[in-house]
């Protein structure tokens, strides 16, 4: 019985617990689901817009339960969608999105200096966010940019040629 | 340079791609308004003549795939573009999509109106997101202009095209798996049947063409098809935009006739290798593909001659990788690919590669047993006969073909050796 | 429909066109490996053990998946078939933990048979169990992805059966998973705790939370008076653990087990059956000669109950305020019967054997208290109870019959038939009819609301007044019903919903193997249960009459309303939207 209680408890989902979906939010959200129709085939392409006004770029649970609520999608379904696709994330990243490809492109054109000096100079590794929660690094598959290997995407922008330590310090001077 | 052509891609750097009267002033839509004027039967007469085998990688025909979908009843019909090019070492749908957009319109028009479609989607791939102003201007401005919409140029035919994006996941490149996502679920295949020719996305018969395959339709009816058909070779005629990147000078899409040789691709288009150093393998058509060593340069790049020495066009990539790298790095390379990129849904593609990955680390490292080749070659067969969908069918290529041609890197020679007594 | 003629194995077979391979496999008595197959579900094609080799194809084919056509030519038992076959079982072995001895699903695992029939004991490959944590914190279900196949059956039950889209697949590839949204315990979702999940599951992926070791101690306390109720559903599935013939009534063996394992006294769910009836039955008098909420929708089914609490709270006016079966037993067992017998209610230790896993949610319920004790301590699933019987070495099929104890051991033909979907409609349509019209019914088989279709309805003429009513089994058929009630376009009076599809006898709880075939026997069996008694409608029990008399006064009344009825509240489970904090 004592247990149970606790279970209700830990089953509020009152309004305090929520971190990060504010009023302000929430209707930028309204305003995404409207924009698209609340057109439930739309749902990847909502998901990316409204990822990209929460900071951390990632969509925590109450984001998600809101739009399950809003469009009338089980939440599990749209929790199937967000861990599927790999631009999508259901833990927060961080203000800059470093992908840096992983590919076989990438890699026989020679891209550790790349991977090794992201590293040093921000003292993260893959999947990791630097403790200001400035810059999240990941690897990513071939973006297409092959013509232009080795390369990185940050917040979406393709950077190429990044050979040598400095080509890789002057791009992420433009992150700062 | 002068063994690359102009069809396909004859407008690129014709005009601004974020305008249609810029298209217009070089002769846009004249695909369009020429097609409006000529019979279903008659497109696809033109297309089967053309023989355009689908550019997306399965290189099926592209006339018989309009028929069938032509033929197929149904009043309300779905066009998909196909722009999800996810293969690794692949960027030719970027180039059209960057360069050219409208003729891709162009091309959707023409499908739809060919087999009878209302609708057409875009399916562009979140990795080039950057490219969806453009494209979202081009379906805007094609809209009005009259090209889409109700009662297109007068004709009675009606076509609306609609932009999704994706959200980086390589198996939606398979039909069925990117109908999935474009009605708003997780990517992964559908059994068939049903055949998405009859019930695909939203369970309308539905077409999926590749960005280039549409691209070449409008420009041989544009142009006609006797001048696409002046070039390649009797088995492979016309033309096709390769992806050549890697150990090469001049990485870059060309679009090339059939027929030149990887070694006039190579050496000749590419600038060959960089730094002095030696060709040793290249890999043909993405991470699906397999990979063919530098002994057979001189094959055509045709589908009948590639097919000779095991290899596919595929998506036309083609990987140039020099002396420095090991096999075994390759391979492992491409399978941390794919256990990035399987769905998970099926045992042989999920658990398959995941045993896989572990034997392929065991070489990197040196530290194989004597039973991981076989293991591997053994569950490398199970994948490519029993996976769900053709993203695990595929993904060993790789790995057989390196094993097939660098035996020496899998500790084979000797055991080859020895069986010679 | 056009019959194909093909060959499995070289063996001519005549099917109609649309079979699968595996299922004209099955008719030349052929059985194909496979685990995600379920021939109640959907085609998934996804485990890929079923793949055989057609002639003329390129690769292997999935026989649960592909279409026989004719001329086909089929093998299965080539070299090549039984090494890819053998070779997906190692992979799916690899990636589940191997500790069978912990497992409740030991001995009756589809992949332990499997591993069985291709002789494996062990692979060569590298263990790949990376699971997520065991999820064991609510009362009904234990879920260890460690020992998930993946296979999606759980995934079909929760999402297409049950419409409550708690389980999905999620993530890709090496960390594809099944799991709530978030990976969240059960508890936190919407699960209503039905165990449909559980009964489809292959392995001990999903089980019920084992509640027999409880049960022990309670038997070998000296200190308690151990009680046990066994619901309608049990008798007719419980002979499956023990190979008898599907639907197998085994009433009395039943009975006999009980009191081998040592139970004080054993007692009959279908006696509070009957009186839910008498209490649900006035109710509905209640509501439509003097004005409630209608439709009144009934109340026994705790899944059913945690699905309007959990999504469908606006609608609980609705709900029948009346316990169910098991909890008025409970409250019973813990005020008229320790009154009687001069017991302390806190000595007396309440089990019930029940077809669910959703009853041991709702025993756990704060509110089902009486005097100061919980109405029901644990409740066993009758997987649970046939674990019992096999641990303590009884030979059940040899046991001589025994009987029920009173003063809860008699029920009606109408307290039999709460087990089966329309059972309840059934039970209080027979009450209602009888005590508005003071009149014998001509026929007391109300057969539009039985079988297995997901909605029946039927129009019943009590004197002039013309009742029409609706049952639902499985929540997703409910839904519809719902919906009707929201739009305010519900034409019925009374509405019966069980979660689990065919009723109490298709529940989670029970034997594994419960497809459709075998809930057809056992409905069957629950209805002949039904014409052999000789009380076959509720407010003839003269038990139940008794108990009115000598202490419950009358159905409604004071001592009714504390005992036997409750308040059904919303489980709190959605977001609250409507106070969203300002930006800071």
């Amino acid at each position: 019985m004592q247990r149970l209680e606790g279970v209700r408890q830990m089953n509020s989902t009152k309004t305090e617990s929520f971190g990060i979906l504010t009023r302000e939010l929430a209707q930028e959200i309204d305003k995404t689901i409207n924009h698209y129709r609340s057109n439930s085939t739309k749902l990847v392409g909502i998901l990316l817009d409204i990822q990209d006004i929460i900071p951390k770029q990632y969509i925590p649970r109450e984001v998600a339960a809101y739009v399950s609520e809003k469009m009338n999608i089980p939440l599990s379904k749209i929790y199937d969608v967000i861990s599927f696709y790999a631009a999508l994330s259901d833990v927060p990243r961080a203000d800059y999105v470093i992908q840096l490809c992983d590919s076989v492109v990438c890699k026989v054109t020679g891209n550790t200096t790349l991977r090794d000096t992201i590293s040093q100079l921000l003292g993260i590794k893959e999947q990791e966010s630097t403790p200001d929660g400035k810059y999240w690094l990941e690897y990513t598959p071939c973006f297409g940019a092959c013509d232009i290997s080795p390369a990185m995407r940050i917040n979406g922008k393709v950077f190429g040629h990044l050979t040598t330590q400095d080509s890789v310090k002057a791009v992420l001077d433009q992150y700062r | 340079m002068s063994k690359t052509v102009a069809i396909i891609t004859e407008n690129f750097g014709q005009y601004d791609p974020g305008s249609i009267h810029s298209y217009l002033s070089i002769g846009g839509f004249s695909a369009v308004k020429k097609a409006l004027t000529m019979s279903s039967a008659e497109i696809i007469e033109m297309t089967k003549k053309a023989a355009v085998k689908g550019r997306g990688g399965a290189a099926y025909d592209t006339g018989r795939k309009w028929a069938q979908a032509a033929s197929v009843p149904g009043e309300d019909k779905v066009v998909i573009c196909n722009a999800d090019e996810g293969e690794p070492c692949t960027f030719k749908d970027r180039s059209i999509l960057s360069k050219d957009p409208f003729r891709l319109i162009e091309g959707m028009i023409i499908a739809g109106y060919t087999v009878g479609a209302k609708n057409g989607y875009i399916y562009l791939r979140e990795e080039y997101r950057h490219l969806r102003p453009l494209i979202r201007n081009a379906i805007d401005e094609s809209l009005s202009n009259g090209f889409l919409g109700d009662n297109i140029l007068n004709t009675g035919f009606s076509f609306q095209i609609h932009l999704y994006s994706g959200a980086g996941a390589y198996v939606c490149g398979e039909g069925s798996t990117l109908i999935e996502s474009i009605e708003g679920k997780s990517g992964r295949p559908r059994i068939k049947p049903p055949f998405i020719k009859e019930c695909g996305l939203f369970q309308l018969p539905t077409l999926v063409n590749n960005v280039e395959t549409l691209a070449i339709a409008a420009a041989f009816i544009q142009h006609g098809v006797e001048e696409y058909l002046s070039h390649g070779t009797s088995g492979s005629p016309g033309t096709k935009i390769i992806s050549l990147a890697g150990n090469i000078k001049n990485p870059g899409a060309y679009e090339i006739p059939f027929g030149l040789t990887l070694r006039e691709i190579i050496y000749d288009i590419g600038g060959g290798i960089p730094d002095g150093h030696e060709l040793k393998l290249f890999q043909l058509g993405g991470a699906s593909g397999k990979i063919g060593p530098a002994s057979i340069v001189d094959t055509p790049y045709t589908y009948e001659d590639l097919a000779k020495e095991g290899l596919v066009v595929g998506s036309g990539g083609i990987l140039v990788v020099d002396d420095r790298t090991r096999v075994i790095d390759f391979v492992k390379s491409i399978q941390d690919f794919f256990i990035h990129e399987s769905c998970g849904k099926c045992t042989p593609c999920r658990e398959g590669n995941r045993q896989i990955a572990k034997i392929i680390d065991r070489f990197v490292e040196g530290s194989q047993r004597p039973d991981d080749l076989q293991t591997a070659e053994r569950f490398a067969n199970i994948m490519s006969n029993c996976a769900f969908c053709g993203l695990g069918e595929t993904a060993q290529s790789t790995l057989l073909s390196a094993i097939k041609h660098f035996p020496q890197e899998f500790g084979l020679t000797e055991v080859a050796e020895n069986e010679k007594h | 429909m056009k019959n194909i003629k093909i060959k499995i194995d070289n063996i001519e077979v005549i099917v109609p066109e649309g079979t699968t391979i595996l299922e004209a496999a099955k008719k030349v008595n052929i059985n194909i490996p496979h685990l995600c197959y379920h021939p109640d579900q959907a085609i998934k094609a996804n485990c890929r053990l079923c793949v055989v080799d057609v002639s003329g194809s390129r690769k292997l084919t999935a026989a649960c998946s592909s279409f026989v056509y004719e001329g086909m030519e089929v093998h299965t038992n080539t070299k090549k078939v039984r090494d890819m076959q053998k070779g997906i079982l190692e992979l799916i072995l690899a990636n589940h933990d191997q500790d069978c001895l912990k497992c409740l699903r030991n001995g009756n695992c589809e992949l332990q048979a499997l591993c069985q029939r291709f002789n494996i004991s062990k692979t060569n490959l590298v263990d790949t169990v990376d699971a997520l944590p065991l999820d064991d914190t609510n009362p009904s279900l234990i879920r260890d992805s460690a020992k998930c196949v993946k296979c999606n059956r759980c995934v079909d039950a929760c999402q297409k059966v049950q419409e409550v889209h708690v389980l999905t697949h999620s993530h890709r590839s090496v960390h594809y998973n099944i799991t709530p949204a978030y990976e969240m315990p059960l508890e936190q979702t919407f699960c209503v705790f039905c165990g449909q999940c559980a009964a489809v599951c292959p392995v001990g992926a999903i089980v019920e939370k084992d509640d027999t070791a409880k049960v022990w101690d309670a038997i070998y306390d000296p200190k308690k008076h151990v009680i046990v109720q066994v619901a309608p559903a049990v008798r007719v599935a419980l002979g499956d653990a023990f190979n008898l013939p599907k639907g197998t009534i085994v009433t009395g063996k039943m009975v006999a087990a009980l009191r081998r394992l040592g139970f004080d006294k054993i007692f009959d769910t279908n006696f509070t059956a009957d009186l839910t009836i008498m209490e649900e039955g006035n109710e509905l008098i209640q509501r439509l000669t003097k004005g409630g909420t209608l439709p009144m929708i009934t109340s026994c089914s705790p899944g059913w109950i945690n699905f309007i609490e959990g999504r469908y709270d606006h609608l609980l006016a609705h709900l029948s305020s009346c316990k169910s079966p098991q909890q008025m037993f409970g409250a019973l067992s813990k005020s008229y019967y320790p009154e009687m017998a001069g017991m302390d209610p806190k000595n007396v230790y309440t089990v019930s054997i029940m077809p669910c896993t959703a009853k041991k949610y709702e025993a756990q319920r704060p509110e089902m208290m009486t005097n100061g004790v919980a109405e029901v301590d644990a409740v066993l699933t009758t997987r649970e109870l046939a674990r019992m019987i096999q641990s303590a070495g009884i030979d059940f099929v040899a046991l001589e019959e025994d009987q029920f104890d009173n003063p809860f051991g008699i029920g009606t033909g109408a307290g039999a038939i709460f087990g089966a979907t329309g059972g309840v409609m059934e039970a209080a349509l027979r009450t209602a009819y009888e005590v508005i019209t003071g009149k014998g019914l001509p026929s007391l088989n109300f057969t539009e609301v039985r079988g297995l279709s997901g909605i029946k309805e039927s129009i019943v003429l009590i004197d002039d007044m013309e009742l029409k009513v609706a049952v639902a089994h499985g929540l997703g058929n409910a839904k519809i019903l719902l919906k009707q009630i929201e739009k305010g376009e519900s034409p019925y009076a009374f509405i019966e919903i069980m979660a689990c599809p065919g009723g109490c006898i298709g529940g989670g709880g029970q034997p594994i193997k419960s497809t459709r075939d075998v809930k057809e026997k056992r409905i069957e069996a629950i209805y002949k249960i039904d014409e052999d008694l000789p009380l076959r409608k509720s407010h003839k029990n003269p038990d139940i009459l008794k108990l009115y008399d000598n202490y419950l006064g009358e159905p409604l009344g004071h001592k009714s309303h504390q005992l036997l009825h409750t308040h059904y509240h919303s489980r709190g489970m959605k977001y609250n939207f409507s106070e969203l904090p300002n930006h800071k």
